[in-house]
């Protein structure tokens, strides 16, 4: 038995982590966040390059068939890097069509021709299926993560009483940006009126497509959080060992060491959930959907707690637009509500552990 | 990452798991509740031990020339766990098994591991730890009780408390200080005392819970041999430091298994609980709190996974070891808290109310585990050693 990562993933992480240092500084991020869809065509290019777009997808079809931890290893370095953009909404979009066996999509995918996202969401605001009202593709979607870069959209949507999952493009549906907190990423409101679509699957294996997809891009998020979460704890420390008051730094102070020592706290733990959340699905085990929620679950009370103590501990500076903190601190609050919040995840496990 | 149990592993686990079913006394709990004296109910615990360790499951992790199986840490994490799971008696010389021993092995000479060893495996003499004193509890290097060389003995005077199996030890791993004239950290020596010495006088202190599972030692004019010193003479520190390490690294493998059962022990409570007409486990909130426990007590053992991990690799538990304290003892006390909620005016009732649920566990698990984050090392003490040992913090103090 060995919780770690193997050799190759610890390549895998080693690499990703130099890639991001040096095509994605915090200065790169800041410039592109300004950009109208904080999605950048070049260092997207450079990313499918390095095959970081197609990490668990098949061979085959054009990605690199690794399993869940190395995508946990590579999304944790995302998030350390805050890299802005479409990462998640494209994992989204193809584990969701590889899932619901539409396969031909996914080499485009995979190779950073195009992009791809979910509308899912919509005015309950409800990341639970069984929520989903809008009837074949008229209605409207809400948050739907980088609709306006992507060059496709999996719609859910229901078909009488089925649920079903379409495929359409995206120049043919109306979107408007929801301006929201996280700066890195953008949310829009999608207007569908009968656009074109392709019937992906329904039914039973819709819902299947939907769930598998929503484990898959909820574990690369929590390893995401956990990347974020280490950055702000960095971010945090640094500052604490150098700034001074009373003559000392402010880190020999137990009242902040304290909050760094719980920072430390909940990335460890939440590092530990995400990576066996991830480990579990690559087993195909029963146990998945439980692990994923305790992963979020956790992982989003967590990443906000970490948030609220880097801002503390810097004070006046954390408290800045030119410190770095807040933009991890907006996209760790946007995370913790992205595919269901601790509160959503709790009643899941509830539903799996007392019922 | 290979959470899988390899074929030797499994061998090993259902080689303990066969023997706990065809071992464990059936009739523990109801004995250990019938003893009135704490001395009668630990003589039970002494004879598990010896039978544990007649058939070879003692210092699993320990190496063969100490008496030991000379295995793997993680085939003592998987006995522990199977321990618990078995819901088997726990062993009499815990301080020995989990602390004393491995700080003997680390720093101790041969005779000295000829000397002990085998004796803590068979609990034919139990151990406690003479660490905390009135004054010098979290700041332990501020110790008080002194060692003086006369010939080949130390003198020495003092008084230890908080002193966990104090009433039951026949021997203690001791510091002292030996040199009043240097830094505090620099004068300490660990010795190894005779409980049954002259000049050594227990007394019982009685806990909040109502037990008194520890007490105080004074030591008037207690001879020990320089023959027992661990370690160097005036470097006690790093023995004592060594010892605490091993408190924090595999100490909480059976807690997870522990916390667990009462959790699924809970889940039953609310089901047939009443909140507000219909099962509390039907109660939104109660859901909302009790799903946090599960994810927090998974989050848990998946920490110590990790960490039992690491220390295979490495050999030795590290200071992300109070991570895990922090986290068992604060997670258990929140639990506590969550099952009050559950049980309402229920949960109070303690041992011999015929109305409590479980004979009153819950009240006095509920009372135990605000001792939970000051046993060990308080959880501020913790939140320092990961400032400074863990982040690189300067020194708070």
């Amino acid at each position: 038995m060995q919780f770690g990562l193997s050799e190759s993933q610890r390549i895998l992480q080693s690499n990703a982590r130099k890639f991001f240092a040096t095509e994605c500084p915090i200065s790169e991020v800041r410039r592109i966040m300004e950009t109208d869809t904080a999605q950048d065509k070049k260092l997207w290019q450079s990313m499918a390059e390095q095959g970081f777009l197609g990490v668990v997808f098949p061979e085959e079809a054009g990605g690199m068939g690794l399993g869940f931890v190395d995508l946990a290893a590579l999304a944790e370095e995302m998030g350390r890097a805050l890299v802005p953009g479409a990462f998640l909404s494209n994992l989204f979009a193809g584990a969701a069509l590889h899932a619901a066996g539409a396969t031909k999509h996914l080499a485009a995918i995979a190779s950073g021709e195009k992009t791809a996202t979910v509308a899912l969401l919509e005015a309950s605001a409800s990341w639970n299926p069984d929520a989903v009202k809008m009837p074949t593709l008229a209605g409207e979607k809400l948050f739907v993560p980088d609709a306006e870069s992507a060059d496709m959209i999996v719609v859910v949507a229901r078909d009488a009483d089925e649920l079903a999952l379409y495929l359409v493009e995206s120049h043919a549906v109306k979107k408007a940006l929801m301006p929201a907190m996280d700066l890195t990423r953008r949310l829009y409101k999608v207007t569908f009126d009968h656009p074109a679509a392709e019937l992906l699957v329904k039914g039973d294996d819709a819902r299947k497509a939907l769930d598998h997809a929503l484990n898959v891009v909820t574990v690369a998020l929590c390893a995401e959080m956990t990347g974020g979460m280490q950055r702000m704890l960095d971010i945090a420390v640094d500052y604490a060992k150098t700034r001074k008051q009373f003559g000392k730094p402010i880190g020999q102070y137990q009242a902040v060491q304290h909050q760094c020592a719980d920072m430390l706290l909940y990335t460890e733990s939440s590092r530990s959930a995400a990576y066996y959340a991830a480990y579990t699905m690559t087993e195909g085990s029963a146990e998945a959907p439980t692990a994923v929620s305790v992963a979020k679950a956790y992982a989003s009370d967590a990443c906000r707690e970490t948030g609220n103590r880097a801002v503390q501990v810097q004070g006046g500076m954390g408290f800045t637009w030119e410190n770095d903190t807040h933009l991890f601190y907006r996209r760790a609050k946007a995370s913790e509500m992205a595919y269901g919040d601790a509160t959503y995840h709790r009643e899941r496990i509830a539903k799996f552990v007392i019922d | 990452m290979d959470l899988n149990l390899t074929p030797a592993e499994l061998r090993f686990r259902d080689e303990v798991r066969v023997w706990f079913t065809e071992n464990v006394p059936r009739d523990w709990v109801k004995r250990r509740d019938e003893e009135e004296s704490m001395l009668g109910r630990f003589d039970c615990l002494r004879q598990w031990q010896r039978k544990l360790f007649d058939a070879g499951w003692a210092g699993i992790s320990w190496p063969k020339d100490c008496g030991g199986r000379g295995a793997p840490v993680m085939e003592q994490v998987i006995f522990i766990e199977e321990m618990a799971r078995a819901e088997a008696p726990p062993m009499a010389n815990v301080i020995a098994l989990g602390l004393i021993g491995p700080t003997i092995i680390a720093f101790g000479t041969l005779e000295q591991k000829k000397r002990y060893l085998a004796k803590m495996l068979s609990a034919e003499e139990i151990w406690c730890q003479g660490f905390s004193e009135p004054n010098a509890g979290s700041d332990l290097a501020a110790l008080s009780t002194t060692g003086v060389l006369d010939g080949d003995h130390f003198v020495v005077n003092g008084q230890k408390c908080w002193t966990s199996y104090a009433w039951a030890a026949d021997w203690c791993e001791l510091i002292v200080r030996t040199d009043p004239a240097v830094p505090k950290h620099k004068g300490l020596t660990a010795l190894l005392v005779d409980m049954h010495s002259p000049g050594v006088e227990v007394r019982g202190l009685k806990q909040m819970s109502g037990e008194s599972e520890f007490g105080e030692i004074f030591f008037r004019d207690v001879r020990v041999p320089v023959g027992n010193v661990v370690g160097k003479v005036n470097e006690g520190w790093g023995v004592a430091m060594g010892t605490l390490m091993h408190e924090r690294g595999t100490f909480g493998a059976a807690l997870q298994v522990n916390y667990r059962r009462n959790f699924n022990r809970l889940v039953e409570i609310a089901k047939t609980i009443n909140r507000n007409g219909k099962p509390a486990s039907e109660d939104p909130v109660i859901r909302q709190k009790l799903a946090q426990c599960y994810a927090e007590i998974e989050v848990m053992r998946l920490n110590q996974l990790r960490a039992f991990s690491r220390i295979n690799e490495t050999g030795v538990p590290g200071p992300e070891g109070s991570i895990q304290k922090i986290f068992w003892s604060e997670l258990n006390q929140r639990f506590q808290q969550v099952a009050m909620e559950i049980l309402g005016p229920y949960g109070q009732l303690a041992h011999g109310s015929p109305d409590a649920f479980d004979e009153g566990q819950w009240a006095y698990g509920y009372l135990r585990s605000r001792g939970n984050t000051i046993e060990a090392g308080t959880s501020e003490i913790q939140r320092n050693i990961i400032g400074h040992f863990v982040l690189g913090l300067p020194k708070s103090y």
